[in-house]
C-alpha cells in the first residue's frame, strides 16, 4: 500500500520558486497498477522521484506499508529503496557493464555472494527473454531489449513496488505492446504494485487498472482507467482523450460517439466499420481515426459516429469490442455540464 | 658555433656519450615518470572525485567553504610554472628526501605540480557520467561510496584512460624539466652536454628519445582507452 498525502514540491530556480507539485494525494493498493498521466511539464517525473525521495518533497508523506519515507535516515531510506525499483525512458543501463553484470549490480548492494547473484542474474534474464543476452553489452541491444535489461535488474532486488517513468516512450508501438505485456505479466505472477507514470493514453489502457490524471502539479481526476477515458471530466483529462485534431472533428458530430481503440488488433479499422454495417446494419460515421499497421497488426484510435438508440449503441460496441480492439461509448459533456467544475 | 655540429669527430662522440649514458638516463625518466604517476594519482584521483560528488547537487555533498578551498589550492598550484614550483618546494623536497637533488628528489615538485593537474582530469572524466546512471543506482538504494566504486569510476574509464594518458605526457615533458635543476633523466643530458658542453648532437639524441616516448605512451593510452570503451559496438 502506497499512500501519498498532500505532496508539495517547490523548485528554487534563478527566477523565482516554482510549484512542480501542489498537494497531490494518492493511494494506491498492492498489486494494483496504477496509472499516472499528464502533459509535459505537469509535474509526473517529479511526482514519481518523491516517491522513493530521489527528490525530497517539500511538504507531505509517502508512506509505503506504513513506514514513512520522508522520516528515515538515509541508511534506512537506502534499506527501503530496494523494494522500490525503478525504470526510466532512457534505461540508464551501466554502459562499461554487460546484461548479467547490470542485473547483478542490485544484488551487489544487497550483498549476495557474487555465484549466487550471478546465478539469480541469469534466471531474471530469462524471466525478461534475454538468456542469450547475458554477455553483451547494452550498446550492443535494441532500446526494447535494454528496458528489458532494466526491468531484469529492477526485479532483481525482490521489490514490492516498480515504478516506470516513460518507461515505453522510446519504444516503437510494438516494443512498447511487449515490454506493457511484460509488466503486466510481472504483476501478476509476482504481485509487485506497479506505478506507471506517461503521458500516452494507450499505455494506461492497456495495462493500468486505475488512473489519476495530474496537471500543472495537482491530481485533477481520477478513478477506473474506462471511466476516466470514457468520459474524462476535466479540461487536462479531455486534452489527453482527444488530442487537437480529434476534438476538431467532434463539433460536427451530432450522434452517439464510440470510441475504438486498436492494441495490436488483426482486424483493420476501416473494414471492421463495413463489418458493423452489413452484419449489424449499424451504418457508423468516422470522425476521425488514427491508426497505423504494425507488422500485420493495428494500432492507434478511432472515433465513429453512430445513430440511434442504446440498443444499437450497446450492439455497435459488442461487435467492435473483440481482439486487440476495445469500443466504448464517449460520453460528451455538454458545454453547460462541466461549467461548474473549471475555475 | 653550429658549424662542427655534424663533423665525424663529432658524430663518434655523441654516439659514445649516448651509448654509455642514455640507458639509465631512459630508464631514470621512465621510473621518475611512473613514481611521479602513481603518487600524483593516488592523491590526484580522490580530490578529483571528492570534486565531483562534493558539489551542491552532487551524490554526497560537502561543506561549501572546504569545496572553496579544495579548488583555491588546485588552482593554485596549477597556475605556478613548474620550473618555479621545483624552486619553492626545494624545503619540502630537502624534508622528505634528505637532499633537493638527483633524480629521486624531483619526484617531489614532480607529484605537486601533476596531482592538480590529475584531479581536475579526473572531475572532468567523472563528469562524463550520465546523471541519470547515477540516479538509477541512487534508486536501487547504492550508498554514496558504492555509487563511486561501481559506478561513477568504471563507467569512465575509458576517458580516465584517455585523460592519464595525457597526464603522463605532461610529466615526461616535466621530468625533461626537472632535468635543468638537479633531476636526472633524458632532460638532464639534453641540458648537460647541449646546453652547457654544446654537444648538440647528444641533446637532439636525448630529445628525440623524449619524442618517441611521447608518441608510444599516446598511442598506448589510446588504443587502451578504446579497448576498455564497451559503449562501443564492436
Ligand atoms: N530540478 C528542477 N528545478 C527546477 N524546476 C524543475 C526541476 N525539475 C522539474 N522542474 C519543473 O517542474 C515541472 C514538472 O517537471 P516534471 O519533470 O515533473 O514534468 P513531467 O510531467 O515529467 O514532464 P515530461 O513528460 O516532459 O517528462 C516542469 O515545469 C519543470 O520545469
Ligand atoms: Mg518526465
Amino acid at each position: 500500500m502506497i499512500e501519498i498525502q498532500n505532496l508539495k514540491k517547490t523548485f528554487r530556480t534563478a527566477d523565482g520558486e516554482f510549484d512542480a507539485l501542489n498537494g497531490v494525494s494518492i493511494s494506491v493498493a498492492d498489486g494494483e497498477i496504477y496509472g499516472i498521466i499528464g502533459m509535459s511539464g505537469a509535474g509526473k517525473s517529479t511526482l514519481v522521484r518523491c516517491i522513493n525521495m530521489l527528490e525530497r518533497p517539500t511538504a507531505g508523506t509517502v508512506c509505503v506499508d506504513g513506514v514513512d519515507l520522508g522520516k528515515l535516515k538515509s541508511k534506512e531510506l537506502r534499506a527501503e529503496r530496494r523494494k522500490i525499483s525503478m525504470i526510466f525512458q532512457n534505461f540508464n543501463l551501466l554502459m562499461q557493464r554487460n546484461c548479467l553484470d547490470n542485473v547483478c549490480f542490485p544484488l551487489k548492494l544487497a550483498g549476495v555472494k557474487k555465484k549466487e547473484a550471478k546465478v539469480r542474474a541469469q534466471a531474471l534474464l530469462e524471466t525478461v527473454g534475454l538468456a542469450d543476452k547475458a554477455y553483451a553489452y547494452p550498446a550492443q541491444l535494441s532500446g526494447g531489449q535494454k528496458q528489458r535489461v532494466a526491468i531484469a535488474r529492477a526485479l532483481a532486488s525482490d521489490p514490492k513496488v516498480l515504478l516506470c517513468d516513460e518507461a515505453t516512450s522510446a519504444l516503437d508501438p510494438k516494443t512498447t505492446q511487449s515490454i506493457l505485456e511484460l509488466i503486466r505479466d510481472i504483476n501478476r505472477r509476482l504481485g509487485i504494485t506497479v506505478i506507471v507514470i506517461t503521458h500516452q493514453m494507450n499505455v494506461i489502457e492497456e495495462i493500468c487498472d486505475r488512473v489519476a490524471v495530474i496537471d500543472g502539479g495537482r491530481i485533477v481526476e481520477e478513478g477506473a482507467v474506462a471511466d476516466v477515458f470514457s468520459a474524462p471530466k476535466s479540461e487536462a483529462a479531455r486534452r489527453i482523450v482527444f488530442p487537437e485534431d480529434e476534438l476538431a472533428a467532434l463539433p460536427y458530430a451530432e450522434e452517439r460517439i464510440v470510441r475504438l481503440v486498436f492494441n495490436g488488433s488483426e482486424a483493420a479499422a476501416t473494414p471492421l466499420i463495413a463489418g458493423l454495417a452489413v452484419d449489424e446494419g449499424i451504418s457508423a460515421n468516422i470522425l476521425y481515426a488514427s491508426t497505423r499497421n504494425i507488422g500485420g497488426k493495428v494500432y492507434g484510435k478511432m472515433l465513429v459516429g453512430l445513430p440511434g438508440d442504446d440498443d444499437a449503441v450497446k450492439r455497435a460496441i459488442d461487435y467492435l469490442n473483440g481482439d486487440g480492439v476495445s469500443a466504448g461509448e464517449l460520453v460528451r459533456e455538454d458545454s453547460e455540464s462541466t461549467k461548474g467544475e473549471e475555475e | 658555433m653550429f658549424e662542427n655540429i655534424f663533423t665525424q669527430e663529432a658524430w663518434i662522440e655523441a654516439w659514445e656519450i649516448a651509448r654509455t649514458e642514455i640507458p639509465l638516463a631512459l630508464w631514470e625518466t621512465v621510473y621518475v615518470t611512473v613514481l611521479s604517476m602513481v603518487f600524483a594519482i593516488i592523491i590526484g584521483l580522490p580530490l578529483g572525485v571528492l570534486l565531483v560528488v562534493g558539489e551542491k547537487d552532487g551524490i554526497m555533498p560537502l561543506p561549501k567553504w572546504l569545496m572553496a578551498t579544495l579548488g583555491f589550492i588546485i588552482n593554485l598550484l596549477r597556475s605556478i610554472p613548474f620550473i618555479i614550483l621545483i624552486v619553492i618546494v626545494i624545503p619540502l623536497t630537502r624534508a622528505i628526501v634528505g637532499t633537493s637533488v638527483g633524480t629521486v628528489a624531483s619526484i617531489v615538485p614532480l607529484v605537486i605540480a601533476s596531482f592538480p593537474f590529475i584531479a581536475r582530469l579526473v572531475e572532468t572524466s567523472l563528469r562524463e557520467v550520465d546523471r541519470n546512471v547515477i540516479e538509477a543506482a541512487q534508486s536501487m538504494g547504492a550508498s554514496p561510496m558504492r555509487i563511486i566504486t561501481c559506478v561513477l569510476i568504471p563507467e569512465s574509464v575509458p576517458s580516465l584512460l584517455s585523460n592519464l594518458t595525457i597526464a603522463i605526457t605532461t610529466v615526461i615533458g616535466f621530468t625533461a624539466m626537472s632535468g635543468v635543476l638537479g633531476g636526472g633523466g633524458l632532460g638532464k643530458i639534453a641540458i648537460h652536454y647541449g646546453y652547457n658542453r654544446y654537444k648538440y648532437l647528444v641533446m637532439i639524441f636525448a630529445t628525440a628519445i623524449l619524442v618517441i616516448l611521447v608518441q608510444i605512451v599516446q598511442s598506448v593510452g589510446r588504443w587502451l582507452a578504446q579497448k576498455a570503451d564497451r559503449r562501443l559496438k564492436k
